[in-house]
């Protein structure tokens, strides 16, 4: 019975919106080489009848509740981003100093000239050889691909419909790359829209880190532009991937993100993610446990000022028996901000002996910002353990008191706490440099504006010792 | 150094101290003795300026100044220091900045110059290791994952590198086993000077066989109701505080 509603829905012809008709249209003036067309043909039709089809976000769409895309009505007519010229000391100033395989993306084009060789395994679409163009069919767009998943992602189906090229990183079986692997993505603005689609194939027994970094070409000059981006992992049996991915945009981009994992057999996925808001700044992280033994753990934090936005949905699928995930986010949340937690966890009802945490702190620093957060379980094993918490608060009184009985201001000790809060989780951050680069440039942003520290006199007493 | 005037406080409406008066000169050591409830860390947090612990009348004045006209962070930069009874943990925050803001704060306070990063780390590391601390705590956050004798040991490193005028050390002996405690009494001992008072508050003589006090003063319901010699904590250890009340003092 339901099939034949699901049926008589797609029959009718959905009115789109002028943002997905140019969208469509953009799709259109893309121009690719034969052999890319065939590589990609079929993920780009599928992407545009999926993205035809989808529920355009509004408040009465669970998983765009809280965040408007109003912002995208600016693209309506914007054409693709053609590549800008990098501003100068780019790479000095803005990125992170890292003994690592650098590949740089300027608005979803590689830019060779600050990019390393890419090694063995590393290819774009466009060049892929017969291997690399193997591993492509087998897994592009299949992980990110789920029903229930691409229902709730119609931007990931947008991405599709957008794909004309890529980066692919296949780790063969047993292989450690000693570098990490770091991607940098530069956005230029002035209204343009890019695509951005990465496909990583880590086979069995393979070992790796990545670091996914997004940014705006000037750090203080606005960045108008439109970025849809989409990462699928594959991490085979027993591989294990260290995964940090930071949004760190001008605030005034529209950015949507999404990042789809499938663990095989005892698999580890360790992800860290850090996003700044901006007018537009959705992501969502899709983690499937697939095979039994599989493990993750996923850490994230957001910061959001002035009017702000950011908004994270994860979604964590325990299908399969055996599995871990432990989530801890934290956020904090100042001026006329807003911010979105919506963690999810799904277990399957084959899932027995499934654990599973999730824990979401939140700081608000002034009384008229915003943040909705929302732990969502569906659990249909009955064996199994599943924690959850949600808190918005304030900071610690008794710590404020040990640190002024120091000799430490108010506002100074106000700022080490504040700041403290979303350091704390950067201690599970592997690459020492990343670690570093993050923790100065939290300092950085601490320090400059205090919109970020909590100055909201906490409520009544601390507990007294006699 | 210290004069306490008929000092009553109150902690969520209820009265602890009740008329406390205490004079303490420079280069002394008090110990405080009393029973659980007797007001002996509602004192200290008193004295400190802690959120909650209300005067009700009574004043303190400090090297000069009227105590109570100040800031916590103020007291603390004029030279007061509270080892705490139970010391605070702050993941996120690491120790080596914490302690270098709060040296920072002191020097302006008293007109030193700032130290630089790499002459305050080389400082860090020697108080480190004068209270037996590994310098690898510096790198952590504030007494993240500390054991209690750790924790009590960087309250002691703290003080060395503030270098207060009076501390007061909040039954900094509990849950001390005897080799830390010995680390602990030297750093104190080490810290004595003509310039420099304690104010050691402890439920054990113990203690004081290391860190050996000037005059002991048995505090009860809020006032002092005995005070005597080192000789005193040692009738106290044998007799208990009942004693005292049989007494009717």
């Amino acid at each position: 019975m339901s099939d034949a509603i699901v049926n008589r829905r797609q029959s009718i012809p959905a009115v789109l919106n002028p943002f997905q008709q140019h969208a469509l249209v953009l799709a259109g003036q893309q121009v690719m080489s034969d052999g890319q067309g065939a590589l990609l043909e079929a993920l780009r039709q599928q992407g545009t009848e999926n993205f035809k089809r989808a529920t355009w976000p509004g408040r009465k769409v669970e998983h765009w509740k809280y965040t408007s895309v109003q912002a995208l009505k600016a693209y309506e007519s914007a054409a693709w981003a053609t590549t800008a010229i990098l501003p100068e000391n780019f790479v000095s100033k803005r990125l992170i100093t890292l003994n690592a395989t650098r590949l740089v993306f300027v608005d979803g084009v590689l830019n060779a000239a600050v990019s390393d060789a890419m090694p063995a395994g590393i290819s774009l679409f466009s060049g892929a050889d017969a291997d690399a163009a193997q591993v492509i069919r087998s897994h592009l767009g299949k992980i990110a691909g789920s029903v229930d998943a691409s229902r709730r992602n119609l931007f990931a189906a947008l991405n599709s419909a957008w794909t004309d090229d890529g980066l692919l990183i296949h780790v063969t079986q047993n292989v450690i790359l000693e570098k990490p692997i770091y991607l940098v993505y530069l956005s230029t603005g002035s209204n343009a829209v890019a695509n951005q689609r990465t496909l990583m194939v880590m086979e069995q027994g393979a070992n790796a880190q990545v670091i996914e970094h997004f940014l705006s070409a000037s750090s203080d000059a606005a960045d108008s532009g439109f970025v849809n981006t989409l990462t699928e992992i594959h991490i085979g049996q027993n591989a294990h991937l260290h995964h940090t991915r930071l949004n760190l945009e001008h605030e005034s981009a529209a950015h949507v993100g999404a990042v789809h994992v499938n663990l095989m057999r005892d698999a580890v996925f360790k992800g860290f993610t850090v996003a700044e808001g901006s007018k537009l700044k959705r992501l969502d992280y899709q983690l499937n446990h697939c095979g039994q033994g599989a493990s993750l753990s996923f850490e994230g934090v957001y910061l959001a000022r002035h009017d702000q936005l950011v908004d994270y949905h994860t979604c964590i699928e325990h299908r399969v028996p055996h599995c871990t995930s432990q989530q801890v986010f934290r956020g904090i949340v100042g001026d006329k901000a807003k911010a979105v937690f919506n963690g999810r966890i799904h277990i399957f009802q084959d899932a027995q002996k499934t654990l599973a945490e999730m824990n979401n702190r939140n700081l608000l620093t002034s009384n008229s910002a915003e943040i909705n957060t929302k732990p969502e379980l569906e659990i249909y094993a009955d064996d199994v353990k599943c924690a959850h918490g949600a808190t918005i608060s304030q900071l610690d009184e008794t710590a404020l008191y040990y640190l002024q009985s120091r000799g430490i201001s108010p506002s100074q000790a106000r700022m080490m706490l504040s700041f403290g809060f979303v350091n704390e989780l950067l201690s599970a951050l592997p690459v020492e440099d990343v670690k570093l680069w993050l923790e100065s440039w939290l300092k950085r942003r601490f320090s400059e504006d205090r919109s970020l520290v909590s100055d909201i006199k906490p409520r009544g007493n601390a507990g007294a010792d006699l | 150094m210290l004069e306490i005037h008929e000092l009553f406080a109150k902690v969520e409406g209820k009265q602890i101290l009740n008329g406390l008066n205490l004079s303490i000169k420079s280069g002394e050591v008090h110990a405080i003795m009393g029973p659980n409830g007797s007001g002996k860390s509602t004192l200290g947090n008193v004295l400190t300026g802690r959120a909650g612990y209300e005067v009700i009348s009574g004043d303190v004045m400090f090297n000069g100044k009227n105590l109570f006209d100040l800031e916590v962070e103020e007291r603390a930069r004029d030279g007061l220091f509270l080892a705490f009874q139970y010391p605070v943990e702050i993941p996120g925050v690491s120790n080596m900045e914490f302690l270098k803001a709060s040296v920072d704060a002191r020097r302006k306070h008293i007109g030193l110059p700032d130290l630089s990063s790499f002459d305050f780390m080389k400082l860090a590391r020697e108080s480190s290791q004068r209270v037996s601390l590994d310098p690898a705590f510096l790198k952590r956050g504030v007494n993240e994952g500390f054991s209690g004798g750790e924790k009590k040991r960087n309250e002691i490193m703290q003080m060395m590198l503030l270098e207060p005028s009076l501390c007061i050390l909040d039954e900094t002996d509990s849950g001390l086993d005897i080799d830390a405690l010995q680390v602990v009494a030297a750093g104190v001992n080490a810290m004595r000077s003509e310039a420099r008072s304690f104010i050691v508050v402890t439920h054990y003589q113990r203690l004081l066989d290391y860190i050996v006090p000037d005059y002991v003063h048995v505090l009860s319901q809020g006032k002092i109701v005995r005070t005597g010699d080192k000789e005193l904590a040692k009738e106290l250890e044998a007799k208990g505080y009942g004693w005292l009340e049989e007494e009717g003092v």
